[in-house]
C-alpha cells in the first residue's frame, strides 16, 4: 500500500516538475531587458533552456531531500542506526552518465548558439570574416566583406574609452559624437580602444558584452533590431566615476540614422558635458567622506554632437 | 612512524577537559606549537576578520539602498568593496577552513600532531600581523586599495597620490604574506595526510573530510605560487617601475588576469571542498546511514580539484580572450558539474529513508547544499559562454558566487563549528540558540543574495556606488537581507560564549558518530592519543548497530 501511494505521489511529483520547469523556462524571456540585437535574441534562447533544466534540477533534488525530511525524522532520542547500505553500483553510474550527458548537452547547445551569434571578439575561428589584420595595427577597412548575407555593408565606428567618457567615432563622415547611434537592422561593427584601463562595452539589451583592453583594438561586431534609446555602460571596473561611465545609445531607423549623421557632421567640434567631471568639480553631500586621492577625470572628448 | 614533533607543554594535563583548557586561555597568545591551539588560534582570528568584512558589507549595502551615492563617497565605497573581498577571502575563509583543518586533521587521522609544529604556528602567526597591515591601510592619507579584489593593471597601478605607502601597496604585501603562510600551511597538510596516518588507515579509509583537505591543500601547493607570483610583480610595477603588465609600455595586462585566475578558479575549490567534506561527515552522522557511495564520492573530490585546475579562462570569457578558449573552457568548465553532482546526489541518497536528527549541525549541512544547489545551477548558466557574456561583471555574477561562499561555505562552516564544538570546548551548545541562528541566517541569506540574480539579468553591472532607479526595488530587499545577516551572528557569538564557560559538559561522543576523533575525550588530551589506534573500516559505519566504537559516556 505505502509502496502504491509513494508510486502515485512521486508519479505526481515529476508531472509538476515538468509544468513548472516548462513554465519557468518560459517565464525567463521576461526577465530580461528586452532584446535589441539578433543576438539578444540567442541568447534569450539559451537562458530560457537553461532555466527549463536547472528547474527540473533544482526540484528533483529538492523534492528527493524534502520528502526524506518530512517522512525520515526520528525521535530525538532514537539514535539507532539507519540501513547499512554502502552504495550501489548501478545507481551512482547512473548519476555520474546523467550530469556528463546534460553537459554535454548544454555545452553543445550553448556552441551552437554562439555560432548562430555573430559578435567577433578577440579572435575569430568560426569562419565568420570580419576585418582582417585587427590584432595590433591599425584597422584595415579596404578589406572587409559584410558578414551577413543578408545585411547591408555595415558601417563601421570607433568607440574610444577612457576614464570616465565614451566618444564614438564614424569615420566615413568624420562625425565624432559622445552618443552611439547605430542603424537598425545592420550589421555593426565596432572598433574598441581604451586610452588608460580596462573598460568594457555592455548595453544590457544587446545582451552582449567586450571588454576593452589598453593597447589592443579590439572588434567588436552585433546586429540591432529594434528601434530605441539604451543605456551603454561600462562594465570593466575603472576607478573611482566607474559607475558614471554612461553613454546613450540610439538604434534608429536608416532615414533617422543618415540624418543624424548629416546633421552632425555640420556641427562645429566642442567638448562634451561629462558626468564625472562635472561631480568632481562639486562633489555631492555625503555621511561620511573620506576624500582619498582619486584618478582624475580625463578631459572631456571633442566631439561634434554630444547629448 | 614515531611522532617525534609533540612538544611538551610544561602544565598538568587534565582530564576533565575544558576547565584545564580555560585557565590556560593565555596559551592562546602565544607561539604554542600543539594543532588544537594553533587551530583555535585560526577559527578565532578568522571570525573576528569576518566581523569587520561583514561590517563593511553592511555599510556596502547601506549605500546601494538608494540609488544615488550618498552614503560614502566613492573611492571610500571602492575601498570597502575591494577590502570586503579581500579580508572575506584571504582572512576569513581559508584561515578559518585551515583552523577547523588544523584542530580535526591530526585527531581524525589518529596522529600526535601536524608534521612539522613549527611550521604550522609559524604560518598562523603570519596571518595576524598580514591582517592587521591590510586594514591600516584605512588610516594613509591615500587610503586602501580599491582596484577590487582581482586588482588589475593598469588600473591598479594608477596610483593617484604618488605616495610609496599606498593601500596598494599595502594589499600587495598582505597578499604575499598570507600566501606565503598558506603554501607553508599546505605542505604541513598534505605531508601530515600522506605520513602520519594510524596504521591501517588506507586512503579509502580516511573521512571524506580529510579527501577534500588533502585535495584542498594540495591545489594550494600547486596554484597559490602563480597568484603570489603575480602579485610581486604587480607591487614590482606599482613601486619599483618595472612595466610587466604596462601596455603603453610594451608590458601585458592579460598577463595578470591570467596569472590571477590560474589561482583564484582552483582557490573556489579550496575553499569548496572542505565545506562539501563537513556536509560529508554531518549528513551521515544525523542520517544515521552510511555516505552513500563512499568511493565515488572520494574520487569526485579528486576528480573536482582536477578539473577545477583546467577551467580558470571561464572568467575571462568577456575579456580579451580568443574564441578557441571561450569554447574550448566552455567545455572544461561544464565538466566541473559531473562531479560536484556525485556528491550532491550522494548527500540526498544519504539522507533518504535515514532516520533523521534535524538538530543545527544537520540543519547547517542540509541548509548549505540546498542552497548549493541553487549556487550549482547559477554556475552551470555561467558556464554557458554565450549566456556568461550577458552576465558577465553584473550582480548575478556577486550572486552566484555569494551562494556559493556564504550559503554554502560560510553555513558549512557554521555546520562544523556547532558539530565539533562539543570535541573543540568540551562542552555542549545550546540546541534552541543555535536553531535560531540557522533560521535568521538563511533566511537573510536568501535575503540577502537572491536579489542579486534578477538585477544581474537586468543588467546591473557590479562594484557600482550609484545606480539607474528602476534596480531600487531588489536593491532595498538585500539591504535589509543583508541587515538581517548581520544581526543573525548575534545568537551565534552568544551562544558559543556563554556555552564555552558554561555549557554543559560533552561527553565523548554526544552525536554517536563514527570517526577517530569521537573515540577520545572532549577536548581531547594533549597528545590526542594514548596509543594510536589501528583502523579495520572505511569510515562512517553507521546502519549496523554498535559499530561505531566508543559508546558515550555522559558524564556531567
Ligand atoms: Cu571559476
Amino acid at each position: 500500500m505505502k509502496r502504491i501511494l509513494e508510486t502515485v505521489l512521486l508519479a505526481v511529483y515529476v508531472a509538476v516538475m515538468i509544468v513548472a520547469s516548462v513554465w519557468l523556462g518560459r517565464q525567463a524571456y521576461s526577465w530580461m531587458p528586452v532584446p535589441a540585437t539578433s543576438e539578444a535574441q540567442q541568447i534569450d534562447e539559451l537562458f530560457s533552456f537553461l532555466v527549463t533544466l536547472g528547474t527540473f534540477i533544482f526540484l528533483g533534488v529538492m523534492g528527493m531531500l524534502g520528502y526524506a525530511i518530512i517522512t525520515c525524522q526520528a525521535p530525538p532520542d532514537d539514535y539507532s542506526e539507519g540501513h547499512p547500505a554502502r552504495g550501489s553500483l548501478k545507481i551512482e553510474a547512473l548519476w555520474t552518465i546523467t550530469p556528463i550527458l546534460l553537459v554535454l548537452w548544454i555545452s553543445g547547445y550553448s556552441f551552437k548558439i554562439y555560432q548562430r551569434m555573430d559578435i567577433a571578439g578577440p579572435t575569430d575561428i568560426l569562419g565568420h570574416k570580419h576585418l582582417s589584420s585587427m590584432q595590433g595595427g591599425e584597422p584595415n577597412y579596404t578589406a572587409t566583406t559584410p558578414s551577413k548575407s543578408n545585411a547591408r555593408s555595415a558601417p563601421i565606428i570607433e568607440v574610444t574609452a577612457k576614464q570616465w567618457a565614451w566618444a564614438f567615432r564614424y569615420p566615413d563622415k568624420n562625425v565624432t559624437s559622445t552618443e552611439l547611434h547605430l542603424p537598425v537592422n545592420q550589421h555593426i561593427r565596432l572598433v574598441l580602444r581604451s586610452q588608460d584601463v580596462l573598460h568594457g562595452f555592455y548595453v544590457p539589451e544587446f545582451r552582449i558584452k567586450q571588454d576593452i583592453i589598453p593597447g589592443r583594438i579590439i572588434n567588436f561586431e552585433f546586429t540591432p533590431i529594434r528601434v530605441g534609446k539604451y543605456l551603454l555602460k561600462d562594465s570593466h571596473f575603472s576607478g573611482t566615476y566607474f559607475a558614471l561611465m554612461h553613454a546613450n545609445v540610439y538604434v534608429d531607423s536608416q532615414e533617422n540614422y543618415d540624418r543624424w549623421l548629416a546633421v552632425a557632421a555640420t556641427q562645429p567640434p566642442a567638448p562634451a558635458p561629462n558626468l564625472a567631471a562635472a561631480e568632481h568639480a562639486e562633489s555631492p553631500k555625503r555621511v561620511f567622506s573620506s576624500n582619498w586621492y582619486t584618478v582624475l577625470p580625463a578631459a572631456p572628448p571633442i566631439v561634434n554632437h554630444s547629448s | 612512524m614515531t611522532n617525534n614533533s609533540i612538544q611538551n607543554i610544561d602544565s598538568p594535563i587534565d582530564p576533565e577537559g575544558s576547565q584545564g583548557e580555560l585557565e590556560e586561555w593565555w596559551r592562546y597568545f602565544t607561539f604554542n606549537k600543539d594543532h588544537k591551539v594553533i587551530g583555535i588560534q585560526y577559527l578565532v582570528t578568522a571570525f573576528i576578520f569576518f566581523l569587520i568584512a561583514g561590517f563593511m558589507a553592511m555599510v556596502i549595502r547601506g549605500e546601494l539602498i538608494t540609488p544615488e551615492s550618498d552614503l560614502v563617497d566613492r573611492p571610500l565605497y571602492n575601498g570597502l568593496f575591494t577590502m570586503h573581498a579581500t579580508l572575506m577571502i584571504f582572512l576569513w575563509i581559508v584561515p578559518s577552513l585551515v583552523g577547523l583543518a588544523n584542530f580535526l586533521v591530526p585527531l581524525m587521522i589518529g596522529a600526535k600532531d601536524m608534521a612539522f609544529p613549527f611550521l604550522n604556528a609559524l604560518s598562523f602567526w603570519m596571518v595576524p600581523p598580514a591582517g592587521i597591515l591590510l586594514l591600516s591601510s584605512f588610516l594613509l592619507p591615500a587610503g586602501t586599495a580599491q582596484a577590487g579584489w582581482w586588482s588589475y593593471p593598469p588600473l591598479s597601478t594608477q596610483n593617484p597620490s604618488g605616495y610609496l605607502l599606498n593601500g596598494q601597496l599595502f594589499w600587495c604585501l598582505s597578499v604575499v604574506f598570507l600566501g606565503i603562510s598558506s603554501i607553508m600551511a599546505a605542505v604541513n597538510f598534505v605531508t601530515t595526510i600522506i605520513r602520519l596516518r594510524a596504521p591501517g588507515m588506507i586512503f579509502f579509509r580516511m573521512p571524506i573530510f580529510i579527501w577534500s583537505v588533502f585535495s584542498a591543500q594540495l591545489l594550494q601547493l600547486i596554484f597559490l605560487p602563480s597568484l603570489t607570483g603575480g602579485v610581486l610583480l604587480l607591487l614590482c610595477d606599482l613601486s619599483l617601475g618595472t612595466n610587466f603588465f604596462q601596455p603603453d609600455r610594451g608590458g601585458d595586462p592579460m598577463l595578470y588576469q591570467h596569472m590571477f585566475w590560474f589561482y583564484s578558479h582552483p582557490t573556489v575549490y579550496v575553499w569548496a571542498l572542505p565545506a562539501f567534506g563537513i556536509f560529508s561527515e554531518i549528513i551521515p552522522a544525523f542520517s544515521r546511514n552510511p555516505l552513500f557511495g563512499y568511493r565515488s564520492v572520494a574520487m569526485a573530490t579528486l576528480a573536482l580539484a582536477f578539473v577545477s585546475s583546467i577551467v580558470w579562462v571561464h572568467h575571462l570569457f568577456a575579456s580579451g580572450t580568443p574564441e578557441w578558449m571561450r569554447i574550448l573552457f566552455m567545455f572544461t568548465s561544464e565538466l566541473a558539474a559531473v562531479p560536484t553532482g556525485i556528491k550532491v546526489f550522494a548527500w540526498t541518497a544519504t539522507v533518504w529513508r535515514g532516520k533523521l536528527h534535524m538538530t543545527t549541525p544537520m540543519l547547517f549541512a542540509l541548509g548549505g547544499v540546498v542552497m548549493f544547489l541553487f549556487g550549482g545551477i547559477t554556475g552551470v548558466m555561467l558556464g554557458a559562454m554565450p549566456f556568461d557574456l550577458h552576465v558577465n561583471n553584473t550582480y548575478f555574477i556577486v550572486g552566484h558566487f555569494h551562494y556559493i561562499v556564504y550559503n554554502t561555505i560560510t553555513l558549512a562552516m557554521f555546520g562544523g563549528l556547532y558539530f565539533w564544538f562539543p570535541k573543540i570546548t568540551g562542552r555542549m551548545y545550546n540546541e534552541g540558540w543555535g536553531k535560531i541562528h540557522f533560521w535568521l541566517t538563511f533566511i537573510g541569506a536568501n535575503l540577502t543574495f537572491f536579489p542579486m540574480i534578477p538585477l544581474g539579468l537586468q543588467g546591473m553591472v557590479r562594484r557600482v556606488a550609484s545606480y539607474e532607479p528602476q534596480y531600487q526595488f531588489w536593491n532595498v530587499v538585500a539591504s535589509l537581507g543583508a541587515f538581517l545577516l548581520g544581526v543573525s551572528i548575534l545568537p551565534f557569538i552568544a551562544n558559543v560564549v556563554i556555552s564555552w564557560l558554561q555549557g554543559t559538559k560533552a561527553p565523548n561522543n554526544p552525536w554517536f558518530a563514527t570517526g577517530l576523533e569521537w573515540k577520545i575525550s572532549s577536548p581531547p588530551p594533549k597528545e590526542n592519543f594514548d596509543e594510536i589506534p589501528t583502523v579495520t573500516a572505511p569510515p562512517y559505519s553507521y546502519g549496523k548497530p554498535k559499530t561505531w566504537a566508543s559508546s558515550p559516556t555522559t558524564e556531567g
